[in-house]
């Protein structure tokens, strides 16, 4: 691979979230930004990048599509081909009023109602997974809770939803990591890996043409806008943004809650004993652990509480440090794992709020019920190691398991 | 007491519906609704003020 920018020394003036110092120290540059008078970090990278760090500034550039457009949602070294309002992957890379027609489209498949029809399905894939990780030997036995586990779960769901091969899995996979984490190689690279997403996207939705049934490519080939069906480049876009936004979001939030486990006993021991706190620390889990990190880029050049900004520069939008904010957060760094007051922007704020955050709500439940159900007492043992970009999870997360119900 | 969601500032998190389904509902956008007029028994008080303090777009509000 190609980082056409290298190593970070100064986090205010040439920041990069695709250093891997970044995921893995991220709680502690999050908590130095917003403790000191500057929280908005700068950066030439990426041909001009922002970063504001506290929950009042995030929430700001949130609810601004004003001054800032959804067209591009992932920093990388190009720029989106595709035009707001529409955008490469809609609704997520669209701005009003087109945004609220192409999200109406998806809402009702992602409605609470109809994805809480999806859990047994879900909680048999997770005890399929827990069932092929072998004979293990309490106190001896390591599995990697991130790539035996964590990993396979999301995908296989969306695959399944979309009417994608689930045999796919690791492809898909490997278009979301070039997409999401290979985000600073060279403009030309990127356009390969992005056309090889497209052509198979293209031969799935061809084939989906030829034998419709009932899944989510052929609704999206069935669903009109104003009397006309949409258009190839918005069923593409819209199962782009499918995809790369249901794997290793859901698969990092995943992680990060055993994780968390893994390095809290006391945690651990209570969501074993009392199973009902999970109403509150699924919560927690996606406020403390929040994995994901918007973008916007820039309409015309603004002055953002005197930082310059020009056209065109990416911003991020750090949800997961706004989580984390002393500011808006009583205990802000502490996991509390009943923690009755909170408003946490895990999902977005605002218009874009996840259009699958009530699937990622059930993966991530299920996933960690389940896997506490089967291991009531495990520890993190090994080196963990942590994505790079705006997705923040683990990516190899050894787990010795103690015990064994 | 009632309940009251501002259908303008809801987004969708699901929060209200997650911790108090007997005083709200959601419909096929994910849009939280009052269930009937929204007054609140007085068992159910502790579940609205869950409610407003687990909305992120600060959409619910109570009426005492």
């Amino acid at each position: 691979m190609t980082d056409i920018y290298g190593p970070v020394t100064d986090w205010q003036d040439d920041f990069d979230h695709a250093v891997p110092e970044y995921n893995e120290r991220a709680h502690e540059i999050w908590a130095e930004f917003q403790a000191s008078g500057c929280p908005v970090a700068h950066s030439d990278r990426y041909g001009g990048l922002w970063a504001p760090f506290t929950h009042e500034l995030v929430h700001e550039i949130a609810y601004d599509t004003d001054h800032f457009t959804s067209q591009g949602v992932v920093v990388n070294t190009g720029r989106p081909l595709i035009e707001a309002p529409v955008g490469p992957a809609p609704p997520i890379t669209s701005d009003p009023p087109f945004h609220n027609i192409a999200r109406r489209l998806l809402l009702p498949p992602f409605s609470p109602k109809v994805i809480a029809a999806w859990e047994p399905e879900v909680r048999r894939l997770c005890r399929d997974l827990l069932d092929r990780m072998g004979e293990i030997t309490p106190g001896e036995s390591v599995v990697d809770a991130a790539i035996q586990y964590a990993q396979s779960i999301p995908v296989n769901v969306i695959a399944r939803m979309l009417g994608f091969p689930t045999e796919d899995e690791e492809l898909f996979r490997g278009f979301v990591h070039d997409v999401l984490e290979r985000i600073n190689e060279p403009v030309e690279v990127r356009m390969e890996f992005m056309q090889r997403l497209d052509d198979y996207l293209t031969a799935q939705i061809e084939e989906h043409r030829e034998n419709p049934r009932d899944d989510l490519t052929s609704y999206l080939l069935g669903v009109e806008i104003e009397g006309q069906k949409l258009s190839i480049e918005h069923v593409r876009g819209s199962i782009v943004l499918l995809l790369v936004a249901g794997i290793d979001t859901t698969w990092s939030a995943i992680g990060s809650s055993i994780w968390h486990l893994g390095t809290h006993p006391d945690d651990l021991r209570r969501l074993v004993d009392e199973p009902e706190v999970m109403l509150f620390a699924l919560e927690e889990f996606l406020r403390a652990y929040a994995p994901v990190t918007m973008a916007r880029l820039v309409k015309d050049d603004h002055d953002f509480h005197g930082c310059p900004m020009k056209a065109n520069d990416w911003v991020l939008l750090p949800f997961p440090a706004a989580n984390r904010d002393p500011a808006q957060f009583d205990r802000a760094t502490d996991f509390i794992i009943d923690r009755q007051e909170n408003r946490h922007g895990a999902f977005g704020l605002g218009i874009h709020r996840c259009l699958g955050s009530n699937l990622a709500r059930l993966e991530l439940k299920v996933a960690v019920e389940e896997f506490v159900a089967r291991f009531p007492s495990f520890a993190v043992d090994g080196d963990v190691t942590w994505s790079v970009g705006q997705i923040r999870g683990p990516r190899r997360l050894p787990v010795r398991v103690d015990s064994v119900a | 007491m009632r309940v009251t969601v501002d259908s303008e500032k809801c987004q969708g998190h699901n929060r209200c519906f997650a911790l108090a389904p007997e005083l709200f509902d959601v419909d096929d956008y994910g849009t939280a609704v009052v269930i009937g007029d929204g007054s609140v028994p007085a068992e159910l008080e502790e579940k609205a003020r869950l409610a407003v303090a687990n909305c992120p777009e600060f959409a619910i509000g109570i009426e005492e």
